[in-house]
């Protein structure tokens, strides 16, 4: 390996060494001094973020099978705000005595499902993207598990392991049968070699359907609330918006680059998923109390909707997706933050705790009201950019019957957001949420997530420069 | 800075004040003083239009600016406006100072009642000036959604119900609209070209008919939700009449005027072919929307219902007479707009300060209130002496225009409807004169009004401005329908 072939992996190898730093930190720090080690992780993500946009030399290793474009650097980027939003935000929850001996843990397994979420986007070759998303699926499983003193959140944990070993066995079994057609596991070969032919789109179609259960898209979708409720917020945090983002990246990419000359086939299949993901994780969200599980469906039909960036293969598509991955990051982490902080502060979960909260907390109220506007895609937060751009993505390529049907699931989203918003500011409350002050990392989060969900919408040079690292069929 | 720009930035630099100040007394003060000079600002771009054209200028649009926004999908922010725009402007800014004063004595969360007003007012104030269909959209979005805190926290009644019902039917339109929106975006080039979302640049093309026809149902209806489009009005008497004062004024008065405005600046303007095709369609829809709200008027008994369903029935005749495509009735549209955003604003201010006082809406527990608040009492006939068209107020010269104007079209059909829809006239003039005696003539029926106080400074400020601009209209209609008949032409010689 060559100095440069550093250099191209920055990302992955970055993190790797910032892992041993946290081992090493864990072994040399006393008993009484593991706190310390949550600031030091921070930093030192803040750092590898902060490198992470340096420009990069572009180029391939390990024979194609690993390749880094400015794109693909683009996207890790993109999840490295994300990740340490989390990390913020998990600050003071790792604070507690019940988390002090395993605050290290926390941040080594985010940071090993990190770098198999990067291995995985920049992958050239099925099998590395493989190896990515194994590495990327069973630390989380163990992170849901986190609490393993609660019940629920290590049922999550084997529910997310079980479900999602099931899926990668999908997956590769979808995989064996393109690599029997095409005698090929590398990207530009299978291209090459893919055809319109019974096996390849049976091929295709369990592929997608393991990709769709890290979407967690309907109807791979069921693990997802049970799981979102039962690991530790700030993991359903990840999960949601992290390791989602990360799925909707690769899938683009593996649709764009490997899949392009069956467009007619994967077209409708994402057409129809697009709108059984979007209504179904609607209906399921209406009824939904606790906050966690309400989330849930939310992010259920939040990936729908960024489907309708795939469904045309379009570069508008793929420009639409990255910006509203990288909006709904900023909105979604808004909203979990605040539940985090709430359920960190009183141990209360549930919608109808909301009720009064802007009398006692109007700063927090303000806050998730306007995550909760930008989730549905009201003016002038970020999310109606991100919403509107996805709905021209599809209309471009003439899907207006499914940009009709969004549309129109947007206003059930949007009931169901606004009752958030209800609860918070209008219904009235005999034992309201009592006020409380946030510590200063809780906020720190909070300030980047909302300075996000407003400043990304307006600055129109974010989205041109995603516009032009994006490509098309 | 184009002046133009100023009319979104003043409600902005007002929020800003507002939370920067302490108090909600402040808050108040610093409201009224932000909405002042917004009044004096829309004034000064009312006399510069005027001037204007007096020196010449025979442009489409005037006070152009354009800054590039997205560029690759070659949204921009552009602002100008017409004699059409121009009116709804300075229409809006009487309004919302107007509506600024009526809700001086609000009591719960001031500040923030006042701030989610103003920010509806930047809405409209953007909508109004915006000629790129993207930035118009997004102010479109921005006026509606404060409604649903403005009548969820403040408004009283069934007010959780009538909140959410009015915003998902109004965001419900938006996203039909929204559509229709795409369908012109990516026809507005057929013949290769860059895509543009500017209003101007695109009524300089045809769009494709096949096109036309998909699209200007999605983008017709979605305004004609917000501007109570039968059978989509039924959010219009729930909100009105659960939100309070000033959010009623503002709704009624201004709101609803985007859906008459974007319906003729949007949807016929950009698509006047399957307009004319399909305008049949709307005409009996708009017909129902006159006739059925002028008699769901006449059975209501609480005030504000009363003048929600006549709203319905007003702004429904603003639609009518669009759809009948000739000058002198979209001269009587826009008038009517004006004048029914002055008069109904003025009526939900008036029953606001007699709620106020009596503590009851409904009209029979009142009477005689002539006695008792004389000031309020005048103030609210001269309002319905302006609904029913009595010449001298505001309301004739709207109503004179679109009926003359329509009975002109010598299609039978267009005037079968103006028949059906003047018979609206009769309607209205029962149920204003049935409150009018039950409730200010007679004996002060319950002897808990005998000492009522009659009107305060401030809301008789709020009064003297609305009914000033009613009168001015009803006196001098050539002012305002100068403005208004040259900047009708362009949109009328598209249809023809």
């Amino acid at each position: 390996m060559s100095l440069e072939s550093f250099t191209i992996m920055r990302h992955e190898l970055l993190l790797t060494l910032s892992f041993l730093v946290i081992l090493l930190a864990e072994v040399f720090t006393g008993e009484e001094r593991k706190e310390r080690v949550r600031g030091l992780a921070v930093i030192i993500f803040a750092i590898v973020t902060a490198v992470g946009f340096l420009p990069l030399p572009e180029g391939s290793i390990f024979g194609d099978m690993y390749r880094a474009t400015r794109t693909t650097s683009l996207m890790k980027n993109i999840l490295n705000i994300g990740t340490l939003i989390v990390f913020i935000q998990s600050y003071s929850w790792l604070g507690r005595a019940e988390n002090r001996d395993r605050i290290h843990e926390y941040f080594m397994l985010l940071m090993t499902t990190l770098i198999g979420m990067n291995f995985m986007i920049s992958a050239g070759h099925f099998l590395m993207f493989y190896i990515g998303i194994e590495l990327a699926t069973i630390p989380l499983a163990a992170l849901a598990a986190y609490e393993r003193f609660k019940n629920r959140s290590a049922e999550a944990g084997i529910k997310l392991i079980l479900s999602s070993s099931l899926s990668s066995g999908i997956l590769l079994f979808g995989l064996s049968m393109i690599y029997g057609t095409t005698g090929s596991l590398y990207f530009s070969e299978v291209a090459a070699e893919v055809k319109d032919m019974p096996l390849v789109i049976l091929g295709f179609i369990f592929f997608f359907s393991g990709m769709g259960f890290k979407m967690s898209l309907v109807p791979f979708h069921l693990w997802t609330a049970d799981v979102y409720e039962g690991a530790p917020v700030n993991v359903t945090a990840y999960l949601s918006v992290v390791s989602k983002g990360a799925a909707a990246f690769i899938f683009i990419i593996v649709l764009f680059t490997v899949f392009p000359v069956i467009i007619a086939t994967w077209e409708k299949t994402i057409w129809i998923i697009a709108v059984l993901t979007i209504t179904i994780g609607n209906l399921f969200a209406l009824r939904q109390k606790n906050m966690k599980r309400f989330l849930a469906f939310s992010s259920i039909a939040q990936a729908g909707f960024f489907l309708l960036g795939f469904v045309g293969g379009n570069q508008l598509g793929m420009t639409t997706v990255i910006y509203y991955a990288l909006v709904y990051i900023f909105s979604n982490l808004a909203a979990f933050g605040i539940v985090g902080i709430i359920a960190d502060k009183t141990g209360r979960e549930s919608m109808d705790d909301y009720d009064g909260l802007y009398r006692t907390n109007p700063g927090l109220s303000i806050a998730m009201m306007l995550a909760m506007f930008s989730l549905a895609g009201i003016p002038p937060v970020a999310g109606f950019f991100g919403k509107f751009f996805l709905f021209v993505a599809a209309a471009e390529k003439g899907f207006y019957v499914l940009v009709t049907i969004a549309v129109l699931n947007t206003i059930i989203a949007l009931y169901y957001y606004l009752l958030v918003v209800k609860a918070m500011f209008i219904n009235r409350n005999e034992t309201p949420i009592e006020p409380f002050k946030s510590d200063s990392m809780s906020k720190l989060g909070l300030a980047i997530c909302l300075a996000g969900i407003i400043v990304t919408g307006f600055a129109s040079g974010i989205f041109e420069m995603i516009r032009n690292l994006s490509y098309g069929i | 800075m184009n002046i133009l720009t100023w009319l979104v930035i003043i409600p902005l630099l007002t929020i800003t004040g507002i939370l920067l100040v302490k108090d909600a007394r402040q808050a108040k003060i610093v409201s009224a003083f932000g909405m002042g000079i917004q009044l004096i600002v829309s004034a000064v771009i009312v006399y510069l239009y005027v001037a204007m054209r007096k020196a010449g200028i025979t442009d489409e649009m005037v006070m152009i600016s354009s800054y590039e926004w997205f560029k690759s999908l070659n949204i921009y922010y552009t602002v100008g406006v017409d004699g059409i725009s121009v009116a709804m402007i300075a229409l809006t800014s009487v309004v919302v100072f107007a509506g600024i004063f009526a809700s001086w004595e609000m009591d719960d969360l001031r500040k923030e009642f006042f701030i989610s007003l103003i920010l509806l007012a930047t809405g409209v104030f953007g909508f109004f000036i915006s000629l790129d269909l993207f930035t118009m959209f997004l102010f479109y979005e921005l006026a509606v959604i404060p409604m649903y805190i403005l009548i969820g926290i403040w408004g009283s009644g069934p007010k959780e119900y009538a909140a959410m019902k009015l915003t998902l039917m109004l965001m419900g339109g938006s996203a039909l609209l929204m559509v229709g929106l795409f369908g012109i975006y990516f026809n507005s080039a057929p013949d290769g070209g860059e895509l543009t979302f500017n209003i101007l640049e695109i009524s300089k093309i045809t769009i494709p008919i096949e096109a036309q026809r998909w699209f200007f149902p999605f983008t017709f209806v979605g305004f004609g939700v917000l501007g109570a489009l039968f059978p989509l009005h039924t959010w219009s008497p729930d909100g009105h009449s659960s939100a309070p004062t000033a959010v009623s004024m503002l709704h009624a008065g201004v709101l609803m005027k985007l859906g008459g405005y974007g319906a003729f600046r949007v949807a016929m303007f950009l698509m006047p072919e399957a307009a004319n095709e399909m305008a049949w369609i709307f005409i009996i829809l708009t017909t129902i929307s006159v006739v059925y709200g002028a008699f769901g008027a006449i059975v209501q008994k609480d005030l504000k219902y009363i003048n929600a369903y006549s709203s319905v029935s007003h702004c429904g005749m603003v639609l009518f007479a669009v759809l009948m495509m000739n000058r002198t009735a979209m001269t009587g549209a826009v008038i009517q707009m004006i004048s029914h955003g002055l008069m109904t604003a003025l009526f939900f201010a008036l029953i606001g300060m007699i709620y106020g006082r009596t503590h009851t809406r409904m009209i029979n527990e009142m009477g005689g209130l002539m006695k008792v608040i004389p000031f309020l009492g005048v103030a609210y006939v001269i309002a319905g002496l302006a609904s029913l068209g009595l010449p001298g107020l505001s309301g004739f010269v709207a109503e004179m225009n679109i009926f003359f104007g329509a009975f002109e079209h010598p299609d039978t059909f267009r005037r079968v409807a103006t028949i059906i829809a003047v018979s609206s006239i009769v309607i209205t003039a029962v149920y204003i004169l049935r409150v009018i005696a039950i409730l200010l003539l007679g004996p002060v029926r319950d002897h808990h009004f005998d000492h009522l106080n009659d009107a305060k400074w401030y809301e008789k400020l709020s009064i003297v401005s609305l009914l000033a601009g009613i009168i001015y209209i009803g006196m001098a209609p050539l002012h305002l329908s100068d403005i208004i008949r040259e900047s009708v032409m362009p949109i009328v010689d598209k249809l023809l």
